[in-house]
Formats: C-alpha cells, sequence, structure tokens
C-alpha cells in the first residue's frame, strides 16, 4: 500500500508537468483549432536557452522568468512569421508546418548544444522537505504548476486582455466588430502557450535530464491529458494532465512495466478518440452537413 | 499515357536496369534502398495524397514488414523472397484494423492517433516478452541472399548487391502497375471523391467507410513490403532504426516528390536517400534542419511538390510551342 500511494504522488508530481504542456496544447487549440506537433521542441528549446543562462552563472530564478519571457516572444515570432501563412490553409499544410517546425527545433538544438545529455538543476533543495513520500523538487513541480494555473485563471477572468483573447478564440468575426485585433490575439496566445510550455520544459528537465530528444515522451502524455480532459477544456486538460501522470506510474510500476509506458498514452489516446472524442470535459462536437 | 510518357517511362526503365552495371556497389545498395523508399512513398500517398487520411506513423507499418521478414527468415528459415507476400498480408490485416477506429478521426486527429503509434513503436518492440521473436534491443540479423544460380548459368554474373538491385526493381515494378491500375480507375476516383467531398461522394454511393479502412490496409500493406525489402537490403532490423523520425522522413517524401502523383514517390525517394547523403558533410543535424525548411518552402511555394512543378513546366513548353 506504501508503495502503491508512493507511485500515486509521484505521478501526481509529473502529472503537473504534463498538465502544464496539455494545457498549452489546448490553449492553442482553442483559438485556432488546431494541434500544435511542435509545442514539445518549443519548450526543449526554451529549456536549453535556461540551461544556458544558468551556465552562465545567472541565479536560477532570474534565468527560470527571462527564459519565460523569451518563449513567450518566441511563440509570439513564430505564429507571426510560419504559422501566419498557413492560417487558411489545408489541414495537411499545417500539420507539415508543425513537423517540420519540430524537426528544425530539434536538429538546431541538436546543432548547437550535441547531443550529449546534460544534467538540469533543480531550484528545490535535496533534502526532502513534504514528508518521505516527495522529494522537494516534485512538490515545487507541483506548487509551480498550481501557481500557473491560477496565474492563467485569474488572468482569463479578471483582465480586459485575456477577456479580448477569450473573445477572439470564440468568435473572431464579432471580436473584430467590437475593435478586437484578433490576429495579434492569436499570436499572445501562441505566445502564452509557449511561455507555459517552457515551465513545463524546466520542471522536467531535472527528472528526465536535457537532451533534445527529451520532449518526445512529454508531448505524448500531454495529447492524451488533453485528449482525456476534452481538448477544448482548460479545467479538463489539468484534470486529464494529473490522472495520465498517475496512470503512467501505477500502471508502470505495477502492472505493464517500465518498459510499455508509452503504450499507455497511445491506447489512452485511441481509446479517447473512439469511444469518446470529446473527453471528459470537451463540448460534443455537432456538425451540420 | 501519350506516346512522350511512354518514351520517357520505357527510358527511366532502361537506365535503371543498366544503373547497377554503371556504378560501383555501395551506390548500387543506395540506388536499391531508393527504390525500397519509392514502395513506401507511394504507399503513404495513397493513404494521405488521395485518401487524404493523414499519417504521421507510417514507420510503424514499415517496421512490422521488416520485423515480420526477419524472424520469418531467422526463427522458420523461410527464404527472403517467400516472406515478401507474408509481410504485405499482416501489414494490409494490421491496417485495415488500425484504419477502422480511425474512420471517426478525421484530419488532425488521424494525425495525433498515429503520432502516437510511431512514437510508441519503439518501446513496443523492445518489449521484453517479445525478446525471444524480436530480439530485444539488439535486433536481428540476417543473412544476404545471393543470386540464384540459374542466371551465373545464363553467363551473367551478378554480385549479391546487383541480385538485390534488381529483385528489388521487380518488386517495386509490380506495385507500381497495381498502384497505378488501381488509381485510374473507379476505385482511384473514389479515394479523390472521399478527400474532397465526403458527404457528395456517400451521396454517390461510395462506401466510405468500408473505402477508407481498405485504403488504410492498401497504403500500409506497401509501406510494409517496403519494410520487408529494406531489411533485406540492410540485413538487419533494431527498434531504434524505426522511431518517429522515419515516419517524419516519409512524409518529407510525399510532400517535396509531389502529393496525389505516382511518379511523386520517386522523385521523394531520391531526395530523402541523397540529401541527407550530401548534407551530413556540414553536420549531423544538418539533414534533419534541411528536411524541415523544405517541408515549409514546399508547403509555402510549391505545395504540388516536384512532381506538380515538373507537370506545369511541360504544360507551359506544350502551350509555348503552340504558339509559335
Amino acid at each position: 500500500m506504501d508503495a502503491f500511494f508512493h507511485q500515486v504522488i509521484a505521478g501526481l508530481a509529473t502529472g503537473g508537468i504534463y498538465a502544464s504542456l496539455a494545457l498549452a496544447l489546448v490553449m492553442i487549440y482553442q483559438a485556432t483549432h488546431l494541434i500544435n506537433f511542435a509545442q514539445g521542441e518549443m519548450a526543449m528549446f526554451a529549456t536549453y536557452i535556461a540551461w544556458t543562462l544558468v551556465e552562465a552563472g545567472m541565479p536560477y530564478w532570474a534565468a527560470f522568468f527571462l527564459t519565460v519571457a523569451f518563449a513567450f516572444v518566441f511563440g509570439v515570432v513564430i505564429e507571426r512569421i510560419v504559422i501566419r501563412p498557413v492560417e487558411n490553409a489545408p489541414v495537411l499544410a499545417v500539420v507539415v508546418v508543425f513537423i517540420a517546425l519540430l524537426v528544425i527545433l530539434n536538429s538546431v538544438t541538436g546543432w548547437i548544444y550535441t547531443y550529449t545529455i546534460k544534467t538540469f538543476p533543480s531550484p528545490f533543495p535535496a533534502e526532502p522537505i513534504f514528508g518521505k513520500y516527495l522529494t522537494s523538487h516534485q512538490g515545487g513541480a507541483i506548487a509551480v504548476t498550481l501557481v500557473v494555473l491560477l496565474l492563467l485563471f485569474a488572468f482569463f477572468r479578471y483582465t480586459p486582455l485575456g477577456l479580448a483573447m477569450r473573445a477572439a478564440a470564440q468568435n473572431p468575426e464579432s471580436s473584430r466588430l467590437v475593435g478586437i485585433r484578433v490576429g495579434w490575439m492569436l499570436a499572445l496566445g501562441w505566445g502564452l502557450a509557449s511561455a507555459i510550455g517552457a515551465v513545463a520544459g524546466v520542471m522536467v528537465a531535472p527528472i528526465v535530464y536535457l537532451d533534445p530528444n527529451m520532449m518526445g515522451g512529454v508531448l505524448l502524455y500531454a495529447f492524451a491529458a488533453a485528449l482525456v480532459g476534452g481538448v477544448d477544456s482548460p479545467g479538463g486538460a489539468v484534470f486529464g494532465g494529473f490522472l495520465v501522470g498517475v496512470l503512467e506510474n501505477v500502471l508502470g510500476a505495477f502492472v505493464i512495466g517500465n518498459e510499455l509506458k508509452l503504450a499507455v498514452a497511445l491506447v489512452l489516446i485511441i481509446g479517447v478518440l473512439v469511444v469518446r472524442p470529446s473527453g471528459f470535459f470537451g463540448k460534443v462536437l455537432v456538425t451540420r452537413v | 499515357m501519350s506516346r512522350r510518357q511512354l518514351i520517357v517511362l520505357a527510358a527511366v526503365l532502361a537506365l535503371a536496369c543498366v544503373l547497377p552495371f554503371l556504378v560501383s556497389n555501395y551506390r548500387t545498395f543506395q540506388f536499391n534502398l531508393v527504390i525500397i523508399y519509392a514502395i513506401a512513398l507511394l504507399g503513404l500517398n495513397i493513404l494521405t495524397g488521395y485518401n487524404g487520411q493523414i499519417s504521421l506513423g507510417h514507420g510503424a507499418f514499415y517496421a512490422m514488414g521488416a520485423y515480420c521478414t526477419a524472424i520469418l527468415m531467422d526463427k522458420f528459415g523461410v527464404p527472403y523472397w517467400a516472406t515478401l507476400p507474408v509481410a504485405g498480408a499482416v501489414c494490409l490485416l494490421f491496417g485495415f484494423l488500425f484504419g477502422l477506429p480511425a474512420l471517426r478521426l478525421e484530419g488532425l486527429y488521424l494525425a495525433l492517433a498515429t503520432f502516437a503509434l510511431g512514437v510508441s513503436l519503439p518501446q513496443l518492440l523492445k518489449y521484453h516478452q517479445l525478446e525471444n521473436w524480436t530480439g530485444g534491443v539488439q535486433g536481428i540479423v540476417i543473412a544476404k541472399p545471393e543470386a540464384p544460380a540459374f542466371f551465373g548459368s545464363l553467363g551473367l554474373r551478378l554480385n549479391p548487391d546487383q541480385w538485390l538491385y534488381f529483385f528489388t526493381l521487380a518488386v517495386a515494378i509490380v506495385m507500381f502497375v497495381l498502384a497505378w491500375n488501381l488509381l485510374r480507375g473507379r476505385v482511384g476516383r473514389a479515394l479523390v471523391a472521399i478527400r474532397d467531398q465526403h458527404v457528395a461522394a456517400e451521396a454517390m454511393g461510395i462506401n466510405s467507410a468500408m473505402v477508407k479502412s481498405l485504403t488504410f490496409g492498401v497504403s500500409a500493406m506497401y509501406t510494409g513490403i517496403a519494410g520487408s525489402l529494406g531489411a533485406i537490403a540492410v540485413q538487419f532490423v533494431a527498434p531504434d532504426s524505426f522511431n518517429i523520425f522515419l515516419s517524419i522522413v516519409f512524409l518529407v517524401g510525399i510532400v517535396v516528390g509531389g502529393l496525389a502523383s505516382i511518379s511523386g514517390a520517386i522523385y521523394g525517394a531520391l531526395f530523402i536517400q541523397f540529401v541527407p547523403n550530401v548534407a551530413d558533410e556540414i553536420s549531423k543535424a544538418a539533414p534533419w534542419a534541411i528536411f524541415g525548411v523544405f517541408l515549409i518552402g514546399f508547403v509555402y511555394l510549391m505545395p504540388m511538390g516536384v512532381a506538380g512543378a515538373l507537370r506545369m513546366a511541360v504544360a507551359r513548353l506544350g502551350r509555348k510551342r503552340q504558339n509559335t
């Protein structure tokens, strides 16, 4: 029972990271109805920036916030330059552009930083401060995830800019009529998603270590999390993230073994898409033919 | 086919036949891989180009074909040529079964599901319960087939590389003729109709569900046979050579070669085989950076790929000649 409890808590910690990345996916999905396959690599790239800053001697939290700011600008720039031209293109074209972004970021990072695995520092003390079940990095990661969630909730609920962004995502035509610059709201959405992704990357790097392919598995779990929760529901994505994290750890430890952990994500993704494509909290889509 | 097309086709075939006698063994091996990739790309193009179902995980079917061949040759002593139909049938079945739930998934979601398949496949191949069959992380080494003695008695001495090249070429010709027949007729029109207007296609009496799953199966079969030929050519299969990047290579191939085009498979195959060779000299990461840039470039500037650009160039030349 003790071991089981331990796995659940560890699952919640990684689940928080999946939840962040899933949230980033959902934000872009809500605004554009696209799933960003390059989200993981964008986060990975930002994590490398953080690593460079920390290596250069910058204090951890200064590097952290600078990285998040960088990721925000990076996301905005990518939306403006790369995604803009294919905004109204067929799905295939958009997917191809996302995949292109994925491989470019992956290879450029490999080019600059080489493919050797690097360790990444954790800002939290090494000795456990949350009792015996939780390392302090796990506890810290959960806390950071929750803070990010709260900030996002407040931003979208209580600020005019957040309201404008929600409006632009929900009803672009009417928003344009009341003077919201929809194109820029999309770009800001990309920036925010990229920044959230960067937080996830920095939090997961001490666990999976830093290398250009580190986000492959994490992205898959984030996909699963977003789908389980409902791909258009931010709250659902967070719930899905924690659920997938716990499932992955518990099933990996007790049922199928660590070797098949990724298959959990595969089965979840296909299962949800086939049985209930709208997830737990998503809107059921009805298309008029 | 017009007369000009027939002449071009005959010239290409003649070139393909004399090629192994003109270049080194290593080049012959590379051209062998080009033909293998062309078959795989044709399979993906049937699905994505003609039928509009996006697959980011076709490397999985390539791996399935490769492993079928390797296991049959290594564990059961089946001759290499007899493994092709088995690999094809297995992939047809798995493709069809994967296509059934995929029916409910449109566009983006199918891309997501197949992406998940592509990412998680190496782990499945490494699974220790299957190690007796798959060889786990080590993979399987298989023997290189020799040219049959029959050719030697005709006075034609083929080394193993040349023999494999011609074997692959023969299989490829059969596969391309089959695909051409399939795509130019009723079935091909049904595929395109479902891609462009699935509601109208159904109203015309096309069983959309059946056609889509079958297309998935046929597409997987093509890629699986390519994988099986690839295993014979490389004489080695291992889980890590079938990661998600293999599936992305195929995507690069059909986008560069030309979507919904049979000849595009050949241009795409040449591209994915030879561009990394050149780019490797710059840096280990360079091929992928170049692939990525080409992907974006083609989507923006040349959405019909090399095949489409050639078609347009030929049409323009033809018009000019008529005007003068």
